[in-house]
């Protein structure tokens, strides 16, 4: 049997009939087409699947979407606005902060979220604050140089 | 900052498309009427399978095929192994199990359905009967006699034995003045890219085509390979690798999965999708390392090494894929380190057991060799009672010495391991490290400092040592419109060669990085290639482009004179013009040529049209980059906790095209080692079941497990290719573990621990710390000590 849910997703209202059982995850890659959102694990530890959810970071694979019903949901897709990036994705871009870039969209939202409880976190906080998302490939610096990139625009710039 | 583009700090032309969540991976492909497959896997080590009952499935709503070993493995070849030793004892790995199953994870039955629901739900419908067997989990056990045997029609445990000899080593072990052994352990990791493995195969009926996009590091020697086990010829495959959300190793592989998939795209007719859940990725995508050596070194009373020595048990698992057998060989040619060894010798004894197999993942078989001498340098020295930089120094070859030809018979390209290390400890303050751990020992709390001088052996490698050859291809063509295209066949995969390739072609043209696109992974595009793994793609893979470009100037300076009515000879080529020595004003550029040349109707009589070139570089050796990575710790002795202190690396990969770039793979290398050592640990229990199945019980590092690092580099080209790259992709997972253990032993020394096994687990440090007379013994024989 099938659920109805609302669900504004980077902006646009979606109506759909869903089973139960679909994950967010699920929801925004296979029926909004939205494949920014990864997944990485079935546990909700690699936080790959990171997305904003009424403007908090949750993790897409661990929310069902008749759960998400009358919510706003943010994915990475909907981050730039006018062809200008977020600073977070600025921020990942100047300072090399991915390579497979398979974690980074879960990253830049983590990051946003860590930006929105602190303007100017310091390195160690940042850390803390991405513990629950996983990368494999940069050894982590240069994710934290990125998300001091985005706390210090429009002070501005440069690399650390 | 450098005039060119070579050399600077870019960031990356694939970022935007990463970073906003449009990059194409292969899940997020669907074509039309895409069926999706999920594999029945074993849940026992060893077992024999008495009946499959696939009845019920095949009633469910949605299943459109439940296939098992009986219905496939006639018809398809064997997964590969690429890199087969002599006289190696080992089973057909077919891509289905058969009769038995030989470890946690195997295959039994394949299931299509129309969505991944159903096929999920049909999954738990099929009824399967298995015996349990007695399963053969501890390798020195598996060669015991009386050992219960992983695959009983081969008669033995034993898949193969090896040795590399290099000089008279008794001899030299007999005239030292001391000669030390220790057991060391290189645990089984998991590589865990965070992106599992996965494929989508689809049978073009009009054409007689198939394409395979699937999450590779090896698109062209897939091509090469799966022909014969598919039976679809080379030259009607197309194996696409999108984008590749890391490999490490773990995706240099021909997988089960891609086999069956393809083939059940062919026999469905349809697109066929299998995407790896992260508990299969843990049980089922290889494992790395899992060795086990007893080494022995001898050394004069000067420090002076000798020989050294090693018999190493591998772990190989259950089957062979690509290259298992052959990770332990390059333990062995790399076992000498970066020191003057007259002598040495490795016995490899490689064992089967009812566990994944392990392969390559980031340094495959080097770290572990790394590990071995860099542990064996500070045991020497403390065990002499000389400082470990000393002792280093000493063994360490001159630069006027190279290249430098070392026991194994290898011959290292270029080297400055004295300037590495200088360095290292200049920028680690090492004299403040000594006081600080001097003042720390003396307050009774637990400082070391240690420090690894590694080599590495990359850039590989030439065809000779390599089983489908060692060269890399790439291609380079201007444009119609001026703007250049650039090819390559090797598939980086998150490294980052599609800026690194422009920033290389750009300068080499004189063409604004912005005309230059390069593209990677499509072996319809890129018809060969030998792919990036082995850090071979900037040295190999840029040198291809580098004399693509050199064949398209050489033609373009023929083109020019002819406009410009003088004689090759006389034409100057410098930043993207070509004119008359002297005449700079009248000079064409690559726009003009390129009209010409396409247009051609005003081409010299022997002057084919069109302004492409494509090359095969044939490197005439490996390259051999090394550094100086130096590590404190400090211990907290009620917990065991280790913390990282202070951690600075110096590498040297040769001249850095995009030193950004090296500084994200140095980082992330680091990052590897520090989890192999301090966290990561493949844990099987007695019955083979794998404990270590997901991100909750495999601990990969997070974020505030890795500290800043200070990096800095020397630059020693290598001569073995005209770019002078030596390739840095391991550097990290190379030089940091040896250095990350020698400082946790050194902060244990004062309680008379000589030596630990990775990972430093809290646990296993406050057990140290409790009881160092339980910790691993090493025996010095000979001179003035005795024995231990």
């Amino acid at each position: 049997m099938k659920a109805p849910v609302k669900i504004r997703v980077n902006g646009t209202p979606r109506e759909q009939e869903v089973e139960p059982r679909l994950l967010l995850s699920q929801y925004l890659r296979d029926v909004c087409g939205l494949t920014g959102t990864h997944v990485g694990c079935e546990t909700s530890i690699c936080g790959a699947c990171t997305v904003l959810l009424d403007g908090k970071a949750v993790k897409s694979c661990t929310v069902l979407a008749v759960q998400a019903d009358g919510s706003e949901v943010t994915t990475v897709e909907g981050l730039a606005r006018d062809g200008a990036l977020h600073p977070v994705q600025e921020g990942f871009w100047e300072c090399h902060g991915l390579q497979c870039g398979y974690c980074t969209p879960g990253m830049i939202m983590t990051g946003i979220e860590i930006l929105q409880r602190s303007k100017s976190p310091s390195r160690a906080e940042i850390r803390h604050g991405l513990e629950g998302n996983l990368c494999r490939c940069t050894g982590y610096s240069h994710i934290v140089d990125a998300i001091q990139y985005a706390a210090r625009k429009p002070g501005k710039k440069g690399r650390k | 900052m450098p005039k060119g583009y070579v050399g600077r700090p870019m960031k990356r032309v694939e970022d935007p498309r990463l970073i906003k969540g449009v990059a194409t991976y292969v899940d997020d492909l669907n074509p039309p009427g895409l069926l999706h497959a999920v594999f029945l896997r074993s849940p026992h080590a060893h077992a024999r399978v008495r009946k499959v009952d696939t009845r019920a499935v095949r009633a469910m709503p949605g299943v459109i095929a439940v296939l098992t070993g009986a219905d496939l493995n006639e018809k398809l070849g064997p997964v590969p192994c690429a890199s087969p030793m002599p006289d190696q004892k080992s089973p057909r790995h077919t891509a289905l199990a058969g009769d038995r199953v030989y470890f946690v994870g195997h295959p039994v039955a394949v299931i299509v359905a129309r969505d991944l629901a159903a096929a999920l739900d049909a999954l738990d419908t099929i009824e399967v009967e298995y015996q349990p067997l007695p399963a053969v989990i501890d390798a020195e056990k598996a060669i015991q006699k009386g050992s219960p045997l992983t695959h009983p029609e081969l008669g033995t445990n034993v898949a193969y034995r090896w040795s590399l000899p290099g000089g008279d080593v008794d001899a030299e072990l007999a005239r030292a003045d001391r000669v030390i052994k220790v057991r060391m352990l290189h645990q089984r990791l998991t590589p865990m890219a965070m992106e599992p493995r996965g494929c989508v195969a689809s049978w073009h009926p009009g054409e007689e085509t198939l394409t395979l996009w699937t999450s590779t590091q090896i698109p062209h020697l897939l091509r090469t390979l799966l022909p014969g086990l598919i039976h679809v010829p080379e030259n009607k495959l197309r194996i696409v690798a999108p984008e590749v959300g890391g490999g490490f190793g773990s995706k240099l592989n021909l997988y089960a999965e891609e086999i069956v998939v393809a083939h059940l795209a062919m026999r469905l007719n349809a697109p066929v999708k299998w995407i790896e859940t992260r508990l299969e990725n843990a049980a089922v995508t290889t494992h790395g390392r899992d060795q086990i050596g007893d080494y022995e070194i001898g050394v004069k009373k000067d420090g002076t090494v000798l020989a050294v020595k090693s018999h190493t048990v591998a772990d190989l698992g259950a089957y062979l894929q690509l290259l298992t057998p052959a990770i332990p060989t390059l333990t062995g040619l790399m076992l000498c380190g970066c020191y003057k060894i007259k002598a040495m010798r490795m016995d490899v004894t490689a064992v089967h057991t009812n566990k994944m197999a392990t392969d390559a993942y980031r340094g495959a078989g080097r770290p572990e060799a790394a590990y071995a001498i860099e542990r064996l340098m500070d045991l020497v020295a403390g065990e002499l009672g000389l400082d470990p930089l000393e002792v280093r120094r000493k063994n360490f070859p001159k630069p006027g010495e190279f290249p430098f030809h070392t026991a194994t018979g290898l011959v290292y390209d270029s080297g400055n391991y004295q300037a590495a290390l200088k360095k290292a400890l200049e920028m680690a303050g090492w004299e403040k490290l000594l006081k600080q751990r001097a003042a720390a020992r003396k307050q009774g709390r637990l400082f070391g400092i240690g420090v690894s001088t590694y080599v590495e052996i990359c850039a590989l490698g030439p065809s000779k040592i390599m089983s489908a050859g060692g060269w890399e291809w790439g291609s380079v063509r201007i444009e119609f419109s001026g703007k250049v295209t650039v090819i390559t066949g090797a598939t980086p995969h998150g490294q980052g060669q599609e800026t690194s390739f422009a920033q290389i072609a750009a300068d080499r043209l004189g063409v604004p990085i912005e005309d230059v696109v390069v593209y990677r992974g499509d072996t319809n595009v890129a018809p060969y290639g030998r792919d990036t793994y082995g850090s071979r793609a900037t040295a190999l893979g840029g040198t291809a482009i580098v004399m693509s470009i050199d064949k398209i100037i050489a033609k373009a300076k023929v083109l020019a004179a002819a406009l410009l009515k003088a004689n090759p000879k006389q034409i100057v080529f410098e930043a993207g013009a070509f004119f008359v020595k002297g005449r700079r004003k009248s000079a064409v550029d690559w726009k003009r040529l390129a009209g010409e040349a396409y247009v051609a109707k005003n081409l010299p009589p022997d002057l084919e049209p069109g302004l492409e070139a494509s090359s095969f570089f044939e490197p005439p050796n490996c390259t051999f980059p090394f550094g100086t990575h130096v590590v404190a710790v400090e211990i907290d002795k009620d917990t065991g906790q280790v913390g990282i202190a202070k951690y600075v690396a110096v590498d040297d990969c040769g001249p850095q095209v995009n030193p950004l770039l090296v500084e994200g793979q140095v980082q992330g290398g680091i990052a590897q080692s520090i989890g192999q050592a301090l966290f990561e640990q493949t844990v099987y229990d007695e019955g083979g079941q794998l404990l270590t199945g997901e991100f909750m019980d495999y601990a990969i590092p997070r974020a505030g497990d890795i500290p800043d690092f200070l990096l800095g580099s020397t630059v020693t080209p290598s001569p073995s290719n005209p770019l002078g790259v030596k390739g840095v992709g391991e550097a990290g997972t190379i030089g940091a573990t040896p250095a990350i253990a020698n400082a946790v032993v050194d902060a244990l020394a004062p309680l008379g621990v000589k030596h630990l096994d990775m990972p430093f687990t809290p646990e296993k440090v406050w057990r140290a710390i409790t009881n160092p007379g339980a910790t691993p013994r090493v025996t010095s024989v000979g001179g003035k000590g005795g024995k231990r």
